[in-house]
Order: structure tokens, then C-alpha cells, then sequence
């Protein structure tokens, strides 16, 4: 019997039947992530009710030195729950439910199939909600989530997940369930918990998150601002900052966007408007008030030829619907697209937007374009690079730009990825970013964690660590003589 | 055994600084004083070759935090490292060496109306000491610690290699947070000589409420009625002494937000005073700062769900007490001079504490109260810890036997 073989009789002992998939057209349905391009069929679909169940998977893994692959809601857009041909995947979405609600510690207790939206649809009758809003919130998982370190819109204001998960319970590669982090904050020791947000599953398997619940805000303004062009709604960004406003959220989106958006979800936005600005101010009514008057000063002083403001929910989500379905609307005015993440300092964005620009016009014959989508706030750019794959070495062309793209960001000390992860799609720009040293550097950590690299190996890094000591070396005082039960005299 | 290679300012800089130092009763052998990345490179090199033990300062201030290093053959100096390297006020980033003292780099940013959004609760900190200790005020309570304002570090590891990880930009997702790794490690992982952190703008207004509060039940519940309005507090201090027990709520933002704020946060605090600048106290530890070796109080840290803050203040009763209501942390000062009632103490304050999902951490004490009592506690994951350090640092030579579980 092959590894895989061996593993797969002992998950029939673990799991109940249903939860064992080895069939190969629903194995399929399992190939691919939110990045479609990338398909490997799983060697084998475990989807446990429970840690411990899970944990036993992770166990009998780790005896037989089989890779496994965890995935939430499969939503991720770099590839991360890509499967492993000889591996399990281990799929959280029996595991939802959502343990505690404990609004005077600010606090939930969820499993890590929960969906993201489910939590503060759970604290919103306490007056509280969960933070980190990704678009995808009505689906994602918090697992998928802890893996990813996700963003949002109201991160500019908020932070991302890394800010609002206090603990998890996890599944080591060795099969153990540890705890790190809890209710408390500042767990003594170090922080492995802030390592392991953002690791995309190549630490271990998330069994349990206990995430920060914030007070609903008393009250929400959100100003809709049209321009001609990107560099002045990128000036009114600007001038926001610098008067010392920190908005919930700043979305930009340019005119092929908005055209996209306006043909896919009608949200009427100003016409011929060559950037919209989505401004949403938040916390107490007098603050809110007091910051809308300079936001709009500050809008209108940069041009803006339009300013539409939204008080309630009704309002403010017809804003939001325009910006929100801007990834799925360019399907619209495009038959393919590649949606790119990258992030610059705020200040290089009309720079890089020019350079975008020049790029997707040099792409000449293919036609590619590019719509710009972004969290201005932070210079979180998602540029959307639309193409027709009937076009010959249209396809090659468009991930030419997007490739470019990350390169800018790059060379404006930026970030290859904001908030989608590296994944299976971006392992290869690791080295752009990153020295060999400090890549190194990263991979001790998983040497500690994953030593034999069976949790999620191949991707995050382009060529994995050897771990181990090295021969001869001298080891440290004895473990005993450092918790302080022995001395060497 | 001076480490010579370095161009020659390692060796001047060590015979200025002497070789007399000792760090919490431990006798330092050479004090090295690098002024730059390369050069605390050089010096790590050289102490991998010759299997030295290193032990880092900044200022100084909180060298005596946590359990004495087992031995210090290097102590390295990085009160050189003291620039401010970048500040991008348009980014609101700025990026500084790790020796640069926090008002320093408070001052640089503050010039555009920025900062970093840390309390400075031992004056004199630099930016690689409070990276070191997460040491953290009662701001903490809206951007978190200084663990969620760095977004880049540049550092050198035991084995001299230098490296780096995050960016200079906010948002980041592009590999594991080594980052957070190494705050809070107490030098024992790798040696920080260059941190980047987001900023925040410096709000045009600031009020403190200070009001007495009746007992730790009452306390409990006016933070409770705080965080529940929508008066969105900046920071929660508590303060307790057998002299008298306050609470103060630090409002800020604009003007006209702040002001019709106070008005509501009155009602839910009555008798509160108003003030433009914090109680006496604030943001600080409820010991004496100045005081060494012996005379030492024991300081605690201790941590808990927010619904167990009346216990805890129960539990801590008699004692000077201060810290972050809203975080659901409080420091206390506790007398050191009975090693075995400290010890016994720090037991019955641990029950308590576990009990709200929390912990005690022994910050600092006298050498015969760190001899007593176990200054960290039970660690969840430690063997995890162990292997993460024998990753970084497989000789044990940075800060040996000064972290959790003797790492
Ligand atoms: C339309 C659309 C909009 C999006 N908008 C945003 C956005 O605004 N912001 C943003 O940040 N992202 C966004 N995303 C990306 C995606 O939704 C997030 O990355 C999300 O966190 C993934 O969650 P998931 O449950 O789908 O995870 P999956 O795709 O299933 O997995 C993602 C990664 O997490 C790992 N993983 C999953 N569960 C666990 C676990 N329990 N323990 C350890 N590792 C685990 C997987 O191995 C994989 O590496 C968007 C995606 C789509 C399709």
C-alpha cells in the first residue's frame, strides 16, 4: 500500500463514512481555490466534525509523512488550499460552530469553518461585530481568514485579523493540539500566535479562533465623491491624511472600473466620472460630524464634482454595491481577467497608476486593459487586468502586465500581496521581494513548526529549507538545567 | 575579547563605555558599542566564533526585566543606533534605528503633527527596549501594542547573518510576521537594530475624566457602562492604593467630537474631574522606577478577561495598583522582601488570574524573589517556543536562560 492508501484506510476508522471522499468526480470538485487557473485533484477529501477528529487525521499524516493541505471556504486568490495530488485535504466546513459570544469580554469563540459575516451576525445583537471585513465576508472562513492575516475595507481604521485574533487552538504537524494566545492579551512567551496569522497553513491547522468583538459605531456617514481623473481623487486622499483624518475606509475606483461596476450592478455613481472616491466615516455622531464637514471641504477642494453623502443603511449600501461587486463585474466588460494584489506607499500612487497605465498600452495588439480597484487608504492595489483569451497571446500578454505590476510595487518599496496571500501564485516573486537571508530567516520558523514540511509544503516559499542541525554544533544547557530543575556546577 | 574586525570604532566605543557593567547581578564581560547594522553584525560573528553569550540594551531601563541571563560574555550596546532613518509623513510611517530613545523619534514625527501610538511607560526607553519587552500603556487599548504598530524589522541574527521581514508599508501579507516574533522575545531570538511602525495622527484634542470609584465591584462596572456607550475611549487607567482607588478615561479626536463626548462620558462617570493632561500616574507602573537591586519592589504584570476585573483588583488588594482597565492588563507593586509570602502571593494572584483566562508575569524583582518564585509562570506552548528558539539561536547564546522556560 502506498502512504496515501495507508492513510486513507485509517480515515475510514477516524471518520464517520460521509467524511471520507474518495470518489473521483467529487475529489474534482475539490481541485481548485478562487484561483481557478491553478487545479490539482486532491489524493484524498477528509472533512472532520471535530478537533480531535481532525487532529487524529493530522496524527497518521505525520506517522506516514503525508502532505496535507488545509482549506475553509476555498475563496483564497493566491492558490493556498490548492491541493496535493498525494495528499489530504482537510476541508473545516463540518466545523461551524460558533462556541461563545461573550460581549462583556469582547470576545467569540468560533470554529474555524465559521463564516466570516455569521460572527458579527452573532455579536450584532450585543452591539458588536467582528472587525475584518473582506469582500468576501458572506463566505469566507475564519480559518481561511487566520490563514490569509485578511484585510478589508475598514482596515485602514481597524487593522486585519492579525489585530483582532487573541488565540486559536491548533493542530501542530505533529498531530498535537496546542493553544497559543487566549481571552487575555499578552500571553508570556513568544508570540507564536502572530506567527502563525498569515502563515496560510503551512504552521498547522486552526481548530478554534477566539477573536476581539468592537463596539458597533453609533453612527456611519459614507461620501461618495466623483472626479475627472485619478490623480485628483488621489490629491483629495491625500489631503484627507494630512489633515489628520483616519477614515473607516477609502476606496478608489477609476473610470473602467466604474464603467464595469455601473453595467454589472446599475449603482448609478457620477457620470463620467474618471475616479470615485467611497469615504466612510465612523465611531461617535459628533466626531463623525465633525470629521464629514472637512471630508467633504477637502473633496470638493480637490475638485470633486460630485459629493454624495449616505446616512443610512439603505443609502450607504447602494454606495457599497457598486465597489463591492467591482471584481465580479469586470466580467461584464471582459470574457477574462486576472486580479492582481500589491501594495505601494499611499504617496507612489498616482506614479504607479501612470506606470500601469503605460504598461497595459504597451501591451499593443492584445488589448489588454487595466481597471483599477483599490483600498486607497493604504495603497492596497487590486489591479484588475482585463483580457480576451480568443485573442492570440492575449492571455500571455495580461499576466505579463500583472506580473510587471507586482515589479512596481516592488521597486516603490511596496509589498507583492496586501491581503490575498502568496500562495501557490506568488511563491515565485517571494525572492524579488525578499533576500535569500531573510527567506531563510522565515523558514527557520517553519523548520520549528513543520520540520518533515507536510503541512501545506510548496507553497508561501520558492524552494523549501532543508531543516535540521548542522553537523558538530554545539547545543545549548541541558532542558532540565534551563527549567531550573538541575545546575552544572 | 573585543571584536576588533569592526573598523576599529567597536573597540573605541567599548573602551568609552568600560567594562565594569553587570546586568541584574551578572557580571558583563566586554561592552561593545556598534553604531550600525553592519558592525552589530560583525560583533555577532565574531561572538558565534568564539561560542560568546550576548546580551543586548538600549537605554538600559528594563535590562533587569525577566530572569538574569545565565551569562553575558558581550553585552552590546546599542545606544549608537540612534537615528531616525526615514519618516514619510504623507505614509504616515517612519523608520528608526533600534537605540534611538522614543521621545526622539517622537519628537522627529510629532513635527508633522504624527506619532507612535505607545505609551513611554519607563521615561528613557529607546525604540528597540519597548520592541523587546512589549511594554505597553493604557493607549493600548485602540491600535494595541507595539507588536501592532511595527510593520518592518531589520535584525541580525546569533549566527551574524542579516535579515529582514515586513516592509514599509502598512498593509503586508508577503510572508510569515517575523516581526512579531521577535517583539516581546526579551533579546533572546535575534538582535533588532531597525524597526519601521505605522503612525498615527496627533489628535487636536485630548481630555482626560478622572473620577473615585467605591471598590473593585464598582469599577468593574463603570468600565463595563465605558465600553458599552459610545463615548469611544482612547484608554481605560485604573489606579488602586490603600490611599484610594480612580478611574480615567482618555477621550480624543476633534474638538466638538471630544467635547460633546466628555458630556457623555460625565454621566456615566459622575464626579468626575476634567483635565487637559492625565492624573498623576498615568500610563506609568506603580513602582518606583529609580529604584535598584534590593530595593526593588516586586512588579507584576497580570492579565484577564475584561469580566474578571473586579476580581483582580480584589485580589491585589492592598497593593499599589495601576494599568489598563480596558485591556483587561494591570501592573501591581508588591513588597519584595519576604521571598517565600511573595512567592506564595504570586500563587494565589496566578489562581485568580487563570481563572479569567489571564496570567502573572514576575516583571521584575529582587535576586532573591526571582530565585523564589517562578517569574513566568506556566507558558501554553512552550516546547513550540523551545524549538523556535533552538531555530534562531541553536547555541543558546543571546539573553540565555532570561526568557520563558529558561530559554
Ligand atoms: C470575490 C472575492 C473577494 C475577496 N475579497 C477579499 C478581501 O476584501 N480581503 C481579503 O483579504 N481577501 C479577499 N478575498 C480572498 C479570500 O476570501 C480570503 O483570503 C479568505 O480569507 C479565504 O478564506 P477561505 O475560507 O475561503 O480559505 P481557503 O481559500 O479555503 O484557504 C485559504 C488558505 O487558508 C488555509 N486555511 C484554511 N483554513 C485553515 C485552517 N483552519 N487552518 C490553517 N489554515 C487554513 C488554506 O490552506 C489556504 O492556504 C476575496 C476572495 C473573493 C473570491
Amino acid at each position: 500500500m502506498t502512504p496515501l492508501e495507508q492513510l486513507t484506510a485509517s480515515a475510514r476508522d477516524l471518520l464517520p463514512p460521509e467524511a471520507v471522499i474518495t470518489d473521483a468526480a467529487r475529489l474534482r470538485t475539490y481541485e481548485c481555490d478562487g484561483l481557478a487557473h491553478y487545479r490539482v485533484t486532491p489524493g484524498l477529501v477528509v472533512i472532520p466534525r471535530d478537533k480531535h477528529q481532525l487532529a487524529a487525521i493530522v496524527r497518521c499524516c505525520a506517522e506516514l509523512g503525508v502532505p496535507y493541505v488545509a482549506r475553509g471556504a476555498g475563496t483564497g486568490l493566491s492558490g493556498g488550499a490548492l491541493p496535493h495530488a498525494e495528499g489530504v485535504l482537510v476541508v473545516t466546513s463540518k466545523m461551524r460552530t460558533i462556541r461563545e459570544v461573550r460581549p462583556e469580554d469582547q470576545r467569540a469563540v468560533v470554529e474555524p469553518g465559521v463564516i466570516n459575516l455569521d460572527v458579527t451576525r452573532a455579536a450584532t445583537p450585543y452591539g458588536y461585530y467582528y472587525a475584518p471585513d473582506p469582500s468576501s465576508q458572506l463566505v469566507c472562513s475564519i480559518g481561511g481568514n487566520v490563514a490569509e492575516n485578511s484585510g478589508g475595507a475598514h482596515c485602514l481604521k481597524y487593522g486585519f485579523t492579525t489585530n483582532h485574533v487573541t488565540g486559536v487552538e491548533m493542530v501542530t504537524p505533529d498531530g498535537d493540539l496546542v493553544r497559543l494566545g487566549g481571552d487575555a492579551p499578552d500571553t508570556p512567551g513568544y508570540d507564536l500566535l502572530g506567527a502563525v496569522v498569515g502563515s496560510e497553513g503551512t504552521l498547522g491547522v486552526v481548530t478554534e479562533v477566539t477573536v476581539r468583538l468592537t463596539r458597533l459605531p453609533e453612527h456611519v456617514v459614507t461620501v461618495l465623491a466623483g472626479f475627472d481623473s485619478t490623480d485628483r481623487a488621489g490629491g483629495a486622499v491625500s489631503a484627507i491624511i494630512a489633515a489628520g483624518i483616519v477614515p473607516a475606509a477609502i476606496e478608489m475606483m477609476d473610470a473602467l472600473a466604474i464603467e464595469a461596476a455601473e453595467a454589472a450592478v446599475q449603482c448609478h455613481y457620477p457620470p463620467g466620472a474618471g475616479a470615485v472616491l467611497v469615504i466612510e466615516l465612523d465611531g461617535s455622531r459628533a466626531e463623525v460630524e465633525a470629521e464629514y464637514d472637512d471630508v467633504v471641504r477637502l473633496c470638493r477642494g480637490n475638485d470633486a464634482f460630485e459629493v454624495r453623502t449616505a446616512t443610512d443603511a439603505a443609502e450607504r449600501a447602494l454606495i457599497w454595491k457598486g465597489r463591492k461587486s467591482a471584481f465580479a463585474a469586470v466580467g461584464r466588460i471582459s470574457p477574462d481577467y486576472i486580479v492582481q494584489d500589491g501594495v505601494i506607499p499611499r504617496t507612489a500612487l498616482p506614479e504607479v497608476l501612470r506606470r500601469i497605465a503605460e504598461l497595459a498600452e504597451s501591451s499593443g495588439e492584445s488589448g489588454v486593459r487595466v481597471a483599477n480597484v483599490f483600498h486607497a487608504g493604504d495603497g492596497n492595489l487590486h489591479p484588475l487586468v482585463l483580457f480576451d483569451d480568443t485573442v492570440h497571446g492575449a492571455g500571455e500578454a495580461a499576466e505579463e502586465v500583472s506580473r510587471a505590476i507586482l515589479d512596481l510595487c516592488i521597486e516603490h518599496g511596496g509589498s507583492i500581496t496586501g491581503e490575498h496571500g502568496v500562495g501557490a501564485d506568488k511563491a515565485a516573486h517571494m525572492p524579488k521581494m525578499f533576500g535569500p537571508d531573510d527567506l531563510d530567516t522565515m523558514q527557520l520558523v517553519r523548520c520549528a513548526f513543520d520540520p518533515a514540511h507536510v503541512s501545506n509544503p510548496g507553497k508561501v516559499f520558492p524552494t523549501p529549507r532543508l531543516c535540521g542541525e548542522a553537523p558538530g554544533r554545539r547545543k545549548g544547557a541541558h532542558p532540565l538545567q534551563e527549567a531550573g530543575l538541575a545546575e552544572v556546577f | 575579547m573585543v571584536p576588533d574586525s569592526v573598523d576599529g570604532r567597536v573597540a573605541s566605543a567599548s573602551e568609552r563605555i568600560g567594562t565594569t557593567a553587570s546586568i541584574d547581578g551578572v557580571a558583563a564581560g566586554t561592552v561593545v558599542a556598534p553604531t550600525s547594522t553592519d558592525e552589530v553584525a560583525a560583533v555577532l560573528r565574531e561572538a558565534a566564533a568564539e561560542q560568546q553569550t550576548v546580551v543586548v540594551q538600549g537605554a538600559g531601563t528594563k535590562l533587569t526585566w525577566g530572569l538574569p541571563p545565565r551569562s553575558a560574555d558581550v553585552l552590546l550596546d546599542l545606544s549608537g543606533l540612534d537615528q531616525v532613518v526615514e519618516h514619510a509623513a504623507g505614509d504616515l510611517i517612519a523608520t528608526a534605528q533600534a537605540g534611538t530613545p522614543l521621545t526622539v523619534l517622537q519628537a522627529h514625527v510629532g513635527g508633522a503633527g504624527q506619532r507612535l501610538l505607545l505609551d513611554e511607560t519607563v521615561p528613557g526607553t529607546t525604540v528597540g527596549g519597548a520592541l523587546a519587552t512589549n511594554a505597553s500603556g493604557p493607549r493600548r487599548l485602540v491600535a494595541g501594542t507595539v507588536r501592532d504598530l511595527l510593520i518592518g524589522v531589520t535584525f541580525v541574527r546569533a549566527d551574524g547573518v542579516v535579515a529582514r521581514a515586513g516592509g514599509k508599508v502598512v498593509k503586508n501579507v508577503a510572508g510569515y510576521d517575523v516581526g512579531k516574533l521577535l517583539v516581546g522575545s526579551f533579546g533572546t531570538l535575534a538582535v533588532v537594530t531597525e524597526a519601521t511602525f505605522r503612525l498615527h495622527p496627533v489628535p487636536p484634542a485630548t481630555r482626560w475624566l478622572t473620577a473615585h470609584v467605591a471598590s473593585p465591584a464598582d469599577a468593574q462596572r463603570l468600565v463595563q457602562s465605558i465600553l458599552g456607550a459610545q463615548v469611544v475611549p482612547a484608554a481605560i487607567g485604573v489606579a488602586f492604593s490603600p490611599a484610594g482607588a480612580s478611574l480615567s478615561l482618555l477621550l480624543e479626536g476633534r474638538a466638538d467630537g471630544v467635547d460633546a463626548r466628555v458630556e457623555a462620558a460625565r454621566e456615566l462617570l459622575p464626579g468626575s474631574a476634567v483635565s487637559d493632561t492625565g492624573p498623576d500616574g498615568w500610563g506609568t507602573y506603580p513602582w518606583d522606577l529609580s529604584a535598584t537591586g534590593d530595593d526593588r519592589a516586586v512588579a507584576l504584570k497580570l492579565t484577564f478577561r475584561l469580566s474578571g476585573l473586579a476580581d483582580v483588583l480584589a485580589a491585589t488588594d492592598g497593593f499599589r495598583v495601576t494599568g489598563s482597565a480596558g485591556a483587561g492588563v494591570l501592573y501591581a507593586a508588591v513588597p519584595g522582601e519576604d521571598p517565600a509570602w511573595v512567592a506564595a502571593t504570586v500563587a494565589r494572584l496566578r489562581a485568580v488570574c487563570a481563572g479569567h483566562g489571564g496570567s502573572v508575569v514576575v516583571v521584575d524583582a529582587p535576586a532573591a524573589v526571582k530565585q523564589a518564585v517562578d517569574v513566568w509562570g506556566p507558558v501554553p506552548g512552550l516546547d513550540l517556543m523551545r524549538r523556535v528558539k533552538d531555530e534562531f539561536d541553536p547555541d543558546h547564546r543571546l539573553a540565555p536562560g532570561r526568557f520563558v522556560g529558561g530559554i
